[in-house]
């Protein structure tokens, strides 16, 4: 069964492929691009089933034995996140049939996707750390053109800035990789976890953990690192906006996990949870501010990203199992209610032909059910029982006055109501003030133009990552056992360094 | 050797934060450039240097004769080096585009996307 690692890989790189060969063909780009996603929806679902019942798959690529080839490994964790992956790419596939216009189309934006979708599968499912840099890569260039497709000035500035600073994170990666291949002599994860207790140099392994917290520090966009994401996110197309807040960030709050609570457990890694916890009630509190200032609801969405990273780090950076399952549930509440925000701005936009919140209002007035649709993810993001958001953010608290961090407590405490704040600002401005421009306005009249196919592509997507919220609320136990079952596996080196290197060491 | 592509490696490091800290987007390339670099020579550096045989297993032989040169190092080098080498190809457009759209190649001017809308400054 173990083969079906490399599906959520190789099925997004055969889809991109057939694609690069019809490139005149959009409407088959557009199929595809939906049929691929559902397919590999389909397949992470089954890999998740039996990881389940099965415990941890683990592949050897090319039938080299574990500590010398590379090693595909799906234990709970990382399925659940494939599962998350293929889901947003569905969703993302339906809703850029409705926005994405023809010239990105024509200029290769569904391929891209699927190969941006590829390199997250491959950097969630890899065992090997080197492997984890190249798939790191192959998710970053995908991002890059994503980004910049369509060459606006300030899609460009922007890259620039998301390029310069995850290529400088891709160098200290490497260096990193290095340090750690000269010390330890092993880059696959469940070696260095079975060898990291038992060597010297333990001065040169802080270094090298030291170095993995930054260079993931910048992908997760965590408190000193995270300039490059309110510089970029808000300038591509609204979909590509969204599959870049629900994945990319959670990537690398990924690697921060699996490293700092599989491979590094010795007491170098306490330090760095020290570092991260003093470091995630920055990032909560930054983010949140920045938000409140804002106007753009893109931007403003961007800034709440970092803080909600903020959250997630907190969670980790405490290690009990409790804390883990609580990290994880938030990872996957917020994938779903983020991107879900993306999509409704990118609606409003639509609508109201601004994303800007002073220019726009009026849009309950309307659209009394688009109301209710922004609601979900928006009470849900903020912590409102009984969606998702409320079981997420009272795990991890409770995970921190198990642990007494009261002070950490208090502070996303007070950042849960100020992103409740910023939640009711878009409310307040986009649904309930009267339209700055009068009733009625040209764009109103716009919107009834959209063929009813698009608008259908639109709304689909947002009801279906809705209504995942609101499962993840009333039926919360299902899926928190799953995360709490991730949690002690991951606490557990045990049994993946046995999965991986089949009862050697 | 190793006293010597240490010295390097720290040299090239000097050289990438400097350049990378410079307003002027040519100076920053060359500064994720010479990062890149100084990261393939360090891994090299890093993972012994030995003067040896390559890896193989002689014909008849059980073993690999000693003094081998591991061939990990160069391998991830190699793959470091084609991955850097496309991304920096990609960044070299990126910035000339950036250059030829915008206006201009000091990036202190290139604010706008980090500024609240109705900031003048």
């Amino acid at each position: 069964m173990s083969w079906i690692i490399m599906l959520p890989i190789l099925l997004p790189l055969c889809t991109a492929v057939i694609m690069i060969f019809f490139r005149r063909s959009t409407a088959l780009h557009r199929i595809l691009n939906a049929a691929g996603t559902a397919l590999m929806l389909g397949v992470s679902l089954v890999m998740l089933g039996s990881v389940q019942t099965g415990g941890i798959l683990s592949l050897r690529i090319g039938g080299w034995e574990a500590p010398f080839g590379i090693s595909l490994v799906a234990d709970m964790l990382s399925s659940v996140m494939v599962v998350a992956t293929a889901f947003i790419g569905f969703t993302t596939a339906l809703y850029s049939l409705g926005t994405i216009d023809r010239e990105r189309e024509h200029y290769f934006y569904h391929p891209l996707l699927q190969l941006l979708l590829m390199g997250i599968n491959g950097a969630f499912l890899t065992g090997d750390i080197f492997n984890l840099y190249v798939w790191f890569e192959v998710m970053l260039i995908s991002s890059f053109v994503l980004l910049v497709l369509g060459g606006r000035p300030e899609q460009l500035e922007g890259a620039i800035k998301y390029v310069t600073l995850n290529l400088l994170s891709s160098s200290i990666f490497l260096a990193a990789v290095g340090i750690l291949y000269g010390t330890a002599g092993t880059l696959n994860m469940a070696d260095l976890a079975a060898r990291i207790p038992l060597l010297g140099h333990r001065e040169l392994l802080s270094v090298v953990g030291v170095l993995f917290m930054i260079t993931f520090g910048i992908k997760a966009a965590i408190f000193p690192l995270f300039f490059w994401l309110p510089a970029s996110y808000h300038t591509p197309p609204v979909a590509v906006s969204a599959i870049f807040a629900g994945l990319l960030t959670k990537v690398g709050v990924y690697a921060i996990m699996r490293f700092f609570t599989t491979v590094f457990i010795h007491e170098e890694a306490a330090f760095i949870h020290q570092v991260l916890l003093f470091l995630s009630a920055f990032t909560m509190v930054v983010g949140v501010m920045g938000a409140v200032a804002q106007y753009d609801m893109r931007k403003l969405l961007s800034f709440h990203i970092i803080s909600q990273i903020g959250y997630m780090i907190f969670a980790l950076a405490i290690q009990s199992p409790l804390a883990i399952a609580g990290a994880l549930f938030y990872i996957i509440h917020n994938i779903v209610a983020k991107t879900n925000l993306f999509y409704v701005s990118g609606l409003i936009q639509r609508l109201k032909g601004s994303y800007d919140l002073r220019e726009i209002g009026g849009v309950y007035r309307f659209y009394p059910m688009l109301g209710l649709l922004f609601l979900v993810p928006a009470l849900g993001l903020a912590g409102i029982p009984p969606l998702s958001g409320f079981w997420a953010k009272f795990i991890v608290i409770k995970a921190g006055i198990d642990s007494e961090h009261y002070l950490l407590v208090g502070i996303a405490l007070c950042v849960s109501m100020l992103t409740l704040y910023s939640m009711i600002k878009i409310w307040n401005e986009a649904f309930w003030k009267d339209d700055p421009r009068g009733e009625g306005s040209v764009e109103d009249e716009g919107y009834l133009l959209i063929p009813s196919m698009k608008k259908v592509m639109m709304v689909l997507p947002i009801v279906i990552l809705g209504s995942v919220t609101i499962v993840f609320g009333f039926w919360f136990e299902p899926f928190f056992e799953l995360a709490d079952k991730a949690a002690v596996e991951l606490l557990d080196s045990g049994a993946y360094i046995e999965a991986v290197m089949g009862g050697r060491s | 050797m190793t006293f010597m592509l240490a010295v390097i490696v720290g040299v090239l490091y000097a050289a990438g934060t400097y350049l990378i800290l410079r307003r002027s987007v040519v100076k920053v390339i060359f500064g994720l450039i010479f990062l890149g670099h100084a990261a393939n020579l360090m891994i090299f550096t890093v993972g012994r240097l030995t003067k040896g045989a390559p890896a193989f297993v002689p014909e008849g032989a059980e073993a690999i004769t000693e003094p081998f040169a591991d061939p990990l190092p160069q391998a991830l080098i190699l793959t470091a080096i084609v991955i850097g080498f496309g991304v920096q190809a990609f960044t070299i457009v990126l910035f000339k585009r950036t250059y030829q759209t915008v206006g201009t190649e000091d990036l202190d001017k290139m604010k706008s996307t980090d500024q609240l809308p109705g900031d003048k400054s």
